[in-house]
Order: structure tokens, then C-alpha cells, then sequence
């Protein structure tokens, strides 16, 4: 098998819980990122653009870009690479500024 | 100053340089806050996984793990002492230059929505450097990360952006970032450097006086061989294909004058493209409060003073070195601002060795710097359809309009025909890529906010609430 | 290459104002070079909202030149692919009052205006939340004023110049006047050469002193420093109109140095809200103040509640040119001839730029301008008077 980074380092982490992405039970290590939850699910892509609607997800990884943007629990223009999953998130696709629309 | 009453420094960032400014400072008596916006000390450098969970072994991710140790636990014993206090979570926004102090105004928690303020006699700026990535067309795509970006969900959250990775651009910072995916699983189908190693050479005695820094590279390479990375020096990536995702990055080698050698495109199936030319300093704090800048950084003198009286810089904000060189910038701004809180004379004998370090790594960089540069020509491959600005999602046409057929021949005005770095991210990632497009200096812009900052607070009066948590 | 640059009308200032001067000069058939130290729109014009406004006027000579103005902006908005580039906005305008006393006095100014021939539409308090869904509840009513549009600025100058087919020469420093045997001016003196022409529009702003100066004629032009901040993006129609609050137009008029703020309030096409504007006399001081941006915010957001959770991403600041009887200067100097006057035009030079550049162009060619340009002398200032 492959190795993962929890290998890596010997991780023994507390529980996993689960969030929610566009309806979808993912699971969560504790402490990670929207961001990191997302990436462990396979999911690269949580925003579209509002010009061209092209999809964007993590780029800088450190919260300067904005490309990750997302909502989480309604509130949009979220870092995902900065704001912790928290048990029962329900983290949603952005579209347009955030504000418009079923966000 | 002087008196009995004890003075605060305020020290922004708690990476290396934060942290060893504080600590040369707290040694010497004074009573210092750091102010970090990270749930944990160690900044980008020592970026550690999240508590809960759970890494036995953080030191796998991590070069020199034994100087982190040390440093936190000086940094720990003083904060137990109470002569340290850390504020973690605090996004800094803005610092006000108040007649005889400073006050500087944070956002707190990951969501950046209550205001806190702290008061300083002396304000340390360690603001520390992003990662600067020039486009190309395709690096929009998800998939598409910067080198640094995938290293610190890595070391912050152990998890990989794909299974497939070409790491690509150019810089000393690729390298760590490589090996580090590798060991964590990732398979390296490229490692892509657009330097030629052999320029190296010119600098041979300047590198030889680093021993540890070569050491340190030699490292990373033999990391590289054992995993069975392929390794192409010379090389760029020219396009990152997809659709909805990252699905292949065409390369192709470089010429002499740093164009691309037609013919020479291969294309390289990936789901990850880990990308980085460089880093940048963080000047937004330095830059409102008024200080001085030199080029992109910070300018100091040599006890780390910017040009404002009370206001020191250290570490990446006055110019991209790494971690040791960081340490002793911050550890002689902490001795010089306890020298002149306390009303005593700097005596630079206390910090000797760090000045000697400083100087030795500053001319290693400034090598390292002329070495690692983009291709020289890399403008011509941005296709008129590629996104420069991600942010205001403005092409490469656009820019190129706006300096052929408006008249724009500086950044502001090609921002203000465009919009190109008017966006969330204020141009702090597009700046360089639209400065190459538009063939104009990569100046500066000013941004009295560091972060946005909620109407609400600021119209509201700058009292502080409850830090309110997720 | 030959320094030596010959045409009909030098314009010296690349801002809105000079843009305008040279449309209209150039379409008057006069052969127009526009010069300026920096690049496009590099000073009040770049950092300006693009307000072209009735509603804050007052009956009188800048109400007139508005009005004209406005007529010219509907017209080149018109122009094919104009209204677009320069994204051309007739929201109207919607000026507020905090409680009912207000209306009458703003019934009264509104008056006033629309014998002049400004449309303005009383608002009951309980009809405002249909004009304007996210305004503060409990607002006292207001005016509507479907003459005040909107355009971006820069874009405004940069293709109105690019229109007038101009010979745009940018980064080059004027650095004095060149004079015949008779004394009229013959050209200008840049860093870049010599240019000659009989004729040489000051269109330079807050710089407008320095520049009549280096003409040795006097004008008092000074600089009002006024912050804009900038929201996220929002959803379009957040905001629908200029919304502000009826103390604006007792700021603009006043002649306090003390920072003076009351918001004005607007969405743009691209997506963040604006929110204007400080007046202060600081000279140019470019120092960002927190104290200005807190008003600005709270004004707002007592307008707006809504915006109290939108994020602030940026904050610019410009320097209005005004002169000590808030006019602008407008037409020939009968001090210096071949000199000519077009600024000073405070915090309405985007709005005034097209009657201007028309009045400017008439007295070029000797035509009869529109309107009296009596009260827009350059030298109706005495040489010795300090500006208010």
C-alpha cells in the first residue's frame, strides 16, 4: 500500500467526524482545514468564478490568494486553507461574490 | 522612555524571525505579545500539524527540527513565566501610528470577523513572504498549487493535493517541497527547474562559505534520486492542460537566452502541478505605517530599524533568505529594541555571532537569487487568453490592450484599466505576472488594508469582543 | 528623431478634463497633442468614483455646466461601444434624509434646481425601500434625481482620448513655456522637447497652480484630500443608485479644513461597493487615516446595514482641486494669450469634463461658447488672495 502522510509522521489522531460538501458526507480528521478535508475526500475544485464560472480551489495554501474561497454554514468568502472543519459543517459550493443566489 | 514602567513590544509573526525577536527581547526584561494569525507558533517554516492530529514523528516533515525544539521551548518557558503572551488567531489589519505608541488592530479566529487591539511601545514587523508564481496558461486550473502551498497543507494538515505531482519553476525552495511529497507518498513525475546549475559556479566561494546550506541541498537531492525523481534543469512548464482539473502540464527545454527550444514540449500526465518562482516579502504593515522600502522589502539598517522611529523589521519582510538567516534578524531586532526600550546603548558585541550569520547568509542568498531566476522570456509564452489576474479574472489581452491601445506603461494604471489587482487578493499574486505581460516594474501598490476588514468593525467603536469561535 | 512637435493645442494633463479638452478641440479639426508627467488618468481622475452629478448642486454657474455636461455624457455614451468601454451608468441619484425635518429643507434646495431644469422626484419615507431594498429602516425620505450617472473614470479618459485621435505623450514633464517676440505663449517646454502650438490648455488639476505658475500667472488652485473605500464584491443591485446622505452637499460646500465626511454610497459594474467621501485640507498628504475610513464606514453602514458584514478589501485616496470660491477656471487667460484654463473642478471633474472640453474648444476656434464662461475667469482671483 501506499504511503500517507499520517504514515509519515506516526499520526494518532483523535476521531474522525464528518462534514458535509454540497450534500456529500466527507470525512474529517481533527484539526484539519476545510481545505485539508476536502483534499482527503479527493475534491480539488469548491468555487466558481463570477466572470467565467471556471472552478478554483486551494492555490496558495497560506491564505493570501482568495482562490479558495467557500461557503461554510451560509457564510461565504470563507478560506478554506485557514478555517478549521468543524463537526457538521456544512460546507457548500460558491458561486458568484457569495452573496447572490441559494448561498 | 526609561522609568520603571515596563514598555511593550508587539511582535507580528511568530515564524522565526517573530519568535526570536521576542525572545531577545524577553530575555532582556522586556514585556513582548506576539500576535500571529496561525493557531500555533512557527510560521510557514515551522508550519506543524494541527494537535488533534496526532503527529509522533513532526520532525519527518521538517529540516533541523532540533533548532524548532529549543526555540519553542524558550518561547514556552517565557510564556508560562508570563513574560511572553501569544496571541494566536489574531489577523493583523492595520497598525496605527499613535503620537508616542502604537496600536495594532487584529481580526480574531479563522474567520476573521471580531476585532482585538494591542498597544505597543515598539512593533517588531515579521511579517515573513508568500510565494511568488508567474502564469502561464492553464495555471488556473484546480490542481495547479503553488510549491509552498502544497508544502504547508502537508506539514499543517497532512494531506496531499493528488497522488501524481510534477513540481515546477524555479528556486531553492522546490527542493524540500519535492522530497517532502515524496516521502508522504506522492509520486514525483518531474521535478522541473528552469535555473542551469552550472551558473552555480560563478558563485562557488560564496557558496562554499555556507557549508550548511549545501549540505542541506545535498540532502534534498540525494532524497530526490532515492525516490527516483526525474529531474530536468533547463526546463519550464509551458501549459498545465484540463478541464475541470489538472490532467497533464506540457514541458519543454530552455535555450540559452532563457526561450523556449521548439521541439521540445513533452507532455507529462499529473494531477498536481506544485508550481513557485520565488518568494515575496509582506510590506503591506511596513509599507502603511510609511517605512522605507528597498525594491520589494523592507529597508532596515543594521540593528533591523526601519526609517519609522519604534518600528523594526525581520525575517522575509526585508528580504527572502529562509529560516537561520531569519532567526538572526529577529534575534538582533529583539536585542536592539530591549536596548531601546530600557534607555541603554545597543551593543552590538550581544549580537555578534547573529550579525556574522546574517551577513554570511545575505550574500549566499543574493547568489542564490541571480542563479534562480524565471526564464528571462517567459512573458512570451502567456497566451492572450491566459487569466493573469485570478482574483478580477482578467487575461493576459486584456493587460496587453490596455498598454498597446490605452496608454498604460505602469501597474497602477494598467490595475486601473483593468482591474487586474483590484480583487480580494489586492495583486499580491497577479503583480509580477501582470508587471511581465504589460513590460513595466512590478512596483509596490499600497494597501492601507492588510486584510479585509468588516464594515462593521471598522464603523464600530474599537472596543473588543469576545473572541467568538467557529 | 526630431524633437521638434507641432499642432494647434497643447493639453497638458492626460486626466478627464484634458481627455475632454482634447475630444472636443480635435473634433473642432484642430490638431491636438495631450502631455502629462505621469501616465493616463495618474492623478485626481484615477482616484476618483466617477460621479456625474446634478443632485448636489445648488442653482448657479457649476449647476449649468453640469447640466450641460450631463447632456454631452448622454451623447458620447451613445457613441458606438463608448457607454460600455467606459462603463456608463444613468442610475440616478438618491439623496437621504434622517428624519422628516430634512425633506423640507430638501424640498426647498430641490426647488431651486429644478427651475433650472434638474429632474428631482420627492421620495416618501415609506416609498424608499422601493427605490433602494437594503436602505436603514426609519429614514425620513428623500429626492430622486434620475440625471446622475455614473462612469468609471480611468476608462473614461483613456478612451475618450484614444477617440479624439490625439497625440497621447505621456510621461513626459512639462517644465515651463515657450513665449513669442509678443509675449503670447508659443508651446511648452517638456523634458521630451520642445512643443509649439498657439495655444495651451492647463488641464493639470490639483497641479494647476504649479503649472499657471510655471505661465507666470497666478491661480490658487489647492488640493481637499478625500478617502473612497472599496468592498468585496456584491451582488449587483445591492446597492441601486448613489445613495447619500443630504449633508453631502453642505460638505462640498463648505469651506471647513476639518475632515468632513458623509457617505456616498454605490455598487459598481464590476462588483464592490464604493463608499465616499472625506473632504479634508491636509495639502497632499498621502498618509492613509484610519479616522477618516471609520466615518466613512460607519456613515455607511447607517445607511446600509446590510454592508456591516462586507469586508473592506482596499481604501484609495485623491486630492480634489479646488479654487477659493469652489468654481473651476474655464476659457482664455486674458493675462497670457495662447494660455487657456480648464480645471479646478474639486470633486466634480469627471462630471464638468465634457462642458468643459467643450467650452474650451469653442474659445479655441473663436466660437461663442454655450454658456457665459464669466464666472469660470482665471483671473477673477486677486494675485495676493490667500484661499479660504
Amino acid at each position: 500500500m501506499r504511503r500517507t502522510p499520517l504514515d509519515l509522521v506516526r499520526a494518532e489522531p483523535g476521531p474522525a467526524y464528518t462534514v458535509t460538501f454540497d450534500g456529500r458526507e466527507i470525512p474529517v480528521l481533527p484539526g484539519q482545514t476545510a481545505a485539508a478535508a476536502l483534499w482527503s475526500a479527493g475534491i480539488t475544485s469548491w468555487r466558481t468564478t463570477r466572470r467565467t464560472g471556471e472552478p478554483r480551489g486551494v492555490f496558495c495554501g497560506i491564505g493570501v490568494c482568495f482562490d479558495c474561497l467557500v461557503t461554510i454554514n451560509g457564510r461565504p468568502n470563507q478560506r478554506a486553507c485557514l478555517v478549521p472543519a468543524e463537526p457538521g459543517d456544512v460546507i457548500t459550493t460558491q458561486e458568484g461574490t457569495g452573496h447572490d443566489g441559494r448561498n | 522612555m526609561g522609568g520603571t514602567e515596563q514598555h511593550t513590544l508587539v511582535v507580528i509573526g511568530a515564524g522565526p524571525a517573530g519568535i526570536a525577536a521576542a525572545l531577545a527581547a524577553a530575555d532582556a526584561g522586556v514585556r513582548v505579545t506576539i500576535v500571529d494569525s496561525a493557531p500555533q507558533a512557527g510560521g510557514q517554516f515551522y508550519r506543524r500539524p494541527a494537535a488533534g492530529l496526532g503527529a509522533r514523528r513532526p520532525q519527518a516533515l521538517h529540516h533541523a527540527w532540533g533548532t524548532w525544539e529549543s526555540l519553542n521551548a524558550r518561547l514556552q518557558a517565557h510564556i508560562a513565566a508570563d513574560r511572553i503572551r501569544h496571541l494566536t488567531d489574531h489577523h493583523v489589519w492595520f497598525v496605527e501610528r499613535l503620537e508616542t505608541a502604537f496600536t495594532v488592530h487584529a481580526l480574531v479566529g479563522p474567520e476573521q470577523t471580531d476585532p482585538d487591539t494591542v498597544t505597543a511601545d515598539a512593533v517588531v514587523l515579521a511579517t515573513g513572504g508568500y510565494e511568488k508564481v508567474l502564469p502561464f496558461p492553464g495555471w488556473t486550473l484546480p490542481g495547479v498549487v503553488t510549491a509552498g502551498g502544497a508544502q504547508a497543507m502537508l506539514k499543517g494538515g497532512l494531506v496531499l493535493p493528488g497522488r501524481t505531482v510534477v513540481v515546477a519553476g524555479t528556486g531553492p525552495l522546490l527542493m524540500p517541497v519535492a522530497a517532502g511529497l515524496a516521502a508522504a507518498g506522492a509520486t514525483i513525475a518531474a521535478y522541473i527547474e528552469s535555473a542551469d546549475p552550472k551558473s552555480l559556479v560563478r558563485h562557488a566561494s560564496t557558496l562554499a562559505r555556507n557549508p550548511a546550506k549545501l549540505a542541506e541541498g545535498a540532502q534534498y537531492g540525494a532524497a530526490l534520486a532515492r525516490h527516483g525523481v526525474p529531474v530536468r534543469m533547463r526546463h519550464t512548464v509551458v501549459r498545465a492542460h484540463g478541464t475541470a482539473r489538472l490532467e497533464a502540464v506540457t514541458v519543454a527545454a530552455l535555450d540559452a537566452e532563457g526561450r523556449i527550444r521548439p521541439g521540445t514540449g513533452r507532455r507529462i500526465a499529473c494531477d498536481t502541478l506544485a508550481v513557485g518562482h520565488g518568494m515575496l516579502p509582506h510590506t503591506d504593515l511596513a509599507e502603511t505605517l510609511g517605512c522605507a522600502l528597498d525594491g520589494v522589502r523592507v529597508a532596515v539598517d543594521a540593528e533591523q530599524r526601519t526609517d519609522v522611529p519604534g518600528i523594526w523589521a525581520a525575517g522575509e519582510a526585508t528580504g527572502i533568505g529562509g529560516a537561520v538567516l531569519s532567526l538572526a534578524e529577529g534575534e538582533i531586532a529583539g536585542h536592539s529594541v530591549a536596548a531601546q526600550l530600557q534607555g541603554t546603548d545597543p551593543d552590538p558585541r550581544g549580537w555578534s555571532a547573529a550579525a556574522k550569520t546574517r551577513s554570511r547568509l545575505r550574500a549566499f542568498f543574493a547568489a542564490i537569487d541571480t542563479v534562480y531566476a524565471p526564464p528571462a522570456h517567459w512573458p512570451e509564452s502567456v497566451t492572450d487568453e491566459t487569466v493573469l489576474c485570478r482574483c478580477e479574472e482578467v487575461t493576459a489581452g486584456e493587460i496587453r490592450e490596455a498598454v498597446e491601445g490605452l496608454g498604460a506603461g505602469d501597474l497602477r494604471t494598467v490595475k486601473l484599466l483593468t482591474r487586474a489587482g483590484m480583487g480580494w487578493c489586492q495583486g499580491r499574486i497577479c503583480a509580477p505576472g501582470v508587471a511581465g505581460v504589460a513590460g513595466c516594474p512590478a512596483d509596490t501598490a499600497r494597501r492601507p488594508f492588510a486584510r479585509p476588514v468588516p464594515l462593521g468593525v471598522l464603523a464600530g467603536p474599537a472596543d473588543t469582543e469576545p473572541n467568538r469561535h467557529h | 528623431m526630431s524633437n521638434r512637435l507641432t499642432c494647434d493645442v497643447v493639453v497638458v494633463g492626460a486626466g478627464m478634463v484634458g481627455a475632454a479638452c482634447a475630444l472636443y478641440a480635435a473634433r473642432s479639426g484642430l490638431r491636438v497633442i495631450v502631455v502629462d508627467r505621469g501616465p493616463v488618468a495618474g492623478g485626481t481622475t484615477g482616484a476618483g468614483e466617477g460621479n456625474l452629478l446634478v443632485s448636489d448642486k445648488e442653482p448657479g454657474p457649476e449647476l449649468s455646466l453640469a447640466l450641460y455636461s450631463g447632456r454631452l455624457w448622454q451623447d458620447v455614451a451613445a457613441e458606438p461601444g463608448l457607454g460600455e468601454a467606459i462603463e456608463f451608468e444613468p442610475k440616478g441619484g438618491l439623496m437621504v434624509v434622517s428624519d422628516p425635518d430634512g425633506l423640507h429643507a430638501l424640498e426647498t434646495f430641490a426647488a431651486g434646481q429644478r427651475a433650472e431644469g434638474v429632474e428631482a422626484v420627492p421620495v416618501a419615507a415609506d416609498a424608499l425601500h422601493g427605490l433602494e431594498p437594503h436602505l436603514a429602516d426609519g429614514l425620513g425620505g428623500g429626492m430622486y434625481y434620475p440625471q446622475d450617472c455614473q462612469v468609471m473614470p480611468t476608462l473614461a479618459a483613456a478612451h475618450l482620448i484614444r477617440r479624439s485621435g490625439a497625440d497621447l505623450r505621456t510621461g513626459r514633464a512639462v517644465t515651463g513655456v515657450l513665449r513669442g517676440a509678443d509675449g503670447r505663449l508659443t508651446g511648452v517646454r517638456t523634458d521630451g522637447g520642445d512643443i509649439h502650438a498657439p495655444a495651451v490648455v492647463n488641464a493639470t488639476g490639483t497641479w494647476g497652480g504649479e503649472f499657471a505658475a510655471l505661465a507666470g500667472v497666478h491661480l490658487p488652485v489647492l488640493p481637499r484630500r478625500g478617502f473612497v473605500l472599496v468592498t468585496e464584491p456584491l451582488p449587483a443591485g445591492t446597492v441601486r443608485h448613489k445613495v447619500y446622505d443630504a449633508d453631502y452637499v453642505a460638505n462640498v460646500a463648505s469651506d471647513s479644513a476639518a475632515l468632513q465626511s458623509s457617505a456616498v454610497v454605490e455598487s459598481t459594474a464590476a462588483g464592490p461597493v464604493l463608499i465616499g467621501a472625506t473632504r479634508e485640507r491636509v495639502g497632499f498628504d498621502r498618509t492613509f487615516s484610519l479616522p477618516a475610513a471609520r466615518i466613512l464606514a460607519a456613515q455607511a453602514t447607517a445607511l446600509f446595514p446590510v454592508l456591516g458584514r462586507a469586508r473592506a478589501i482596499r481604501s484609495y485616496l485623491g486630492f480634489r482641486p479646488y479654487l477659493p470660491d469652489h468654481l473651476p477656471v474655464i476659457g482664455p487667460d486674458a493675462r497670457l494669450p495662447g494660455l487657456y484654463h480648464a480645471c479646478g473642478h474639486e470633486g466634480a471633474g469627471i462630471g464638468l469634463s465634457l462642458g468643459t472640453g467643450q467650452l474650451i474648444a469653442q474659445s479655441l476656434t473663436g466660437t461663442t461658447p454655450d454658456l457665459d464662461l464669466a464666472p469660470f475667469r482665471p483671473d477673477r482671483f486677486p494675485a495676493e488672495e490667500v484661499p479660504r
